[in-house]
């Protein structure tokens, strides 16, 4: 018998996250622009301690005005992604759930795309929009998934599928409408893509809000961490135990919609991190949500910030959408997860 | 209330000095409870009033035929639901206003079995049952770990820890899911149907076992089954069921009375009365 220690979680979040920054390292070395490994680490260290005359210029604006923009991008999108999906996994006790199982996602594309019809250059206008559609569409399926006042997992299901292919449908509708250019950008967000430039001028006061809001919607998911292992073997048994388990399922649904809502916005609708990573933290780590939530933040930055990578240089200097990149991955590497589970 | 009570000397315990009477563990007093589909409906299935009193180191066996309400008082007995009026107490505290976790260190329910939607192995899985005695993000003590460990060992399963959940036979899989109870170190133990998926010798031993940890661990051990020789053999009391009334409420020589076994089952029974003084039913020409 070896119980989870929080020096266990301590251990593997700290590899994870090595691998994770050297990850962003050979990240920020690839690129039009040639640095050696040696000059962004110096640029880094320099910068993370404010010592800003000793970074030359070229660099300053190559590494932190735009690849590290998108790195951290990258990062919490995708880390808010597989949050988000082994959230929806243990509520709808399903293992194929992801963020967008429940429409949030479809309701964010219906704001960004009402947003381009109505107000087409206004910038910030799209992530609004977006955030809009989202909580929109988290509200009406919660009222619709209730059964006798308590959310009800299979008919939360079905009114999510229902109303995800609701959306779909109006927005298939309102694309049509859509210029060419337009039409061209609505297609990546589809798709999912880091590109769209932060809508306010101070970058780092924006991350600081998306990675406040973040931490909140995650922390509130993990404190349920204990809740959500008991829940995951019978909802029944649970209130046994003694879990509160109506309070449980309305945090994950609220906290992970949350998440979700905050990374469609800025990003666009990225497919497979959500299902994907929480499955193979699973496969690498067990299923212990107190150790499954860390790794799957951690996994989560460290699956975009790959796809992303790579989706900006294999076919450079033409960029692919992130998205396409994820799906393009994902598909196999569940199909290989789904035929080794053994058991 | 009479008001002379107060002037009254105080008795001294008349059993001091002899050994205690068992200890009442679990009170129900009047207990009733109606389902019905909607709020405005009449209720389509009424249970009780229900009252009855379970001791420590007694086992207790609810009877009766499907839908006579033996699930429901099951459920009322571990605070799932309330009852409409009366109280049910465990250990002199009304359980419908227990908070949940002090209700899960008093009360273990073994439900009809639940899928698992990924698994887990045996000592993870019995390490669940210290789920109500911890705190935050609930990571396991040395005193849980122990705890764990000892309710494997009284059930015989201690070499199945590291085996995984969805591996184990239909017997193997009971007795884990018995030590996570255990693990709760509750007062009262309720079972609901728990032979159900075991051959003949896994029900005898079920209730074997069931019967030495009443004794053993002091518990109150309330089995709902549909095994009447098995419950006549192995309960001190029975309590009989139909249509959501409490007919009989005693030993099982005094509730298996042939005529009315034979109404509440619908079916030809006899009793025979055995040389250890329990009773046992058998099926009279059925064809007949």
């Amino acid at each position: 018998m070896r119980p989870l220690t929080p020096k266990r979680i301590l251990g593997v979040c700290a590899a994870l996250a090595a691998v994770l920054f050297i990850e962003c390292v050979v990240s920020l070395r690839l690129g039009a622009y040639p640095i050696s490994i040696v000059d962004i680490v110096k640029t880094l260290f320099h910068g993370a301690i404010g010592h800003w005359d000793e970074v030359p210029d070229e660099y300053k604006s190559v590494i932190f005005g735009i690849r590290l923009p998108r790195i951290a991008l990258g990062i919490l999108v995708g880390s808010t992604l597989a949050t988000a999906g082994a959230g929806f996994q243990a509520l709808l006790r399903n293992p194929l759930a992801d963020p967008y199982v429940l429409g949030v996602s479809s309701g964010a594309a219906l704001g960004a795309i009402v947003s381009l019809i109505v107000a087409p250059h206004t910038v910030g206008a799209i992530q609004l929009a977006a955030f809009i559609g989202a909580a929109a569409t988290v509200g009406v399926v919660y009222l619709l998934g209730r059964r006798g006042g308590q959310l009800d997992t299979a008919t939360l299901l079905l009114a999510g599928i229902v109303a995800a292919s609701f959306l779909s449908a109006v927005i298939m509708f309102l694309m049509t409408t859509l210029s060419g250019r337009d039409l061209r950008g609505m297609a990546f967000w589809l798709m999912g893509d880091l590109q769209t430039p932060p809508p306010i001028q101070n970058v780092p006061a924006w991350f600081a809000f998306l990675f406040t809001i973040f931490v909140f919607a995650a922390g509130a998911i993990y404190t349920t961490a204990s809740d959500l292992n008991l829940i995951l073997t019978g909802e029944q048994e649970a209130r046994h135990l003694g879990v509160n388990v109506s309070r449980v399922k309305l945090v994950v649904y609220v906290a992970a919609s949350v998440l979700t809502g905050l990374a469609v916005s800025v990003s666009g609708a990225i497919g497979y991190v959500g299902l994907l990573v929480p499955h193979a933290m699973r496969f690498l780590f067990g299923n212990d949500y107190r150790l499954l939530i860390p790794t799957s933040i951690i996994g989560g930055a460290i699956a975009i910030v790959l796809a992303d990578t790579l989706a900006r240089t294999i076919a450079a200097p033409t960029e692919l959408p992130v998205g396409a990149m994820t799906a393009l991955a994902g598909a196999p590497v569940f199909i290989y997860l789904m035929r080794r589970r053994v058991r | 209330m009479n008001a002379d009570v107060r002037h009254e000397p105080v008795v001294s315990d008349p059993y001091a000095g002899f050994v205690q009477p068992p200890q009442v563990r679990l009170k129900v007093e009047q207990v009733s409870y109606a389902y019905s589909a909607t709020d405005r409906t009449a209720p389509k299935f009424t249970l009780g009033p229900v009252s009855f009193e379970g001791h420590q180191r007694e086992l207790v066996a609810i009877l009766g035929p499907n839908a006579s309400g033996k699930s429901t008082l099951l459920k009322l007995l571990a605070g799932l639901i309330k009852p409409l009026s009366g109280r049910i107490e465990v250990d002199g505290e009304e359980v419908s206003s227990m908070e949940l976790r002090t209700r899960a260190q008093r009360i273990a329910l073994v439900a009809q079995e639940s899928e698992m939607l990924f698994p887990l192995r045996v000592w993870e899985y019995v390490l669940q049952g210290r789920y109500p005695y911890g705190r935050r993000l609930r990571f396991e003590s040395a005193e849980d770990c122990l705890m764990a460990g000892n309710a494997l060992a009284q059930v015989g399963a201690e070499a199945l820890r590291d085996r995984w959940m969805d591996q184990l036979s239909g017997g193997e899989k009971q007795r884990v899911i018995l030590a996570r109870a255990m693990a709760q170190q509750p007062s009262l133990l309720l079972l609901d149907e728990p032979t159900q998926h075991l051959d003949i010798g896994g029900k005898v031993e079920l209730l074997r076992r069931l019967r030495k940890l009443a004794d053993e661990n002091r518990y109150t051990v309330i089995v709902v089954t549909h095994e009447l020789n098995l419950a006549a053999e192995f309960s001190d009391r029975i309590a009989l069921l139909h249509k959501g009334k409490c007919l009989r409420i005693g030993s099982p020589d005094e509730v298996y009375q042939p005529e009315i076994l034979e109404e509440v089952f619908e079916a030809p029974l006899e009793v025979e009365m055995r040389s250890t003084g329990r009773p046992r039913v058998l099926l009279r020409g059925a064809r007949e």
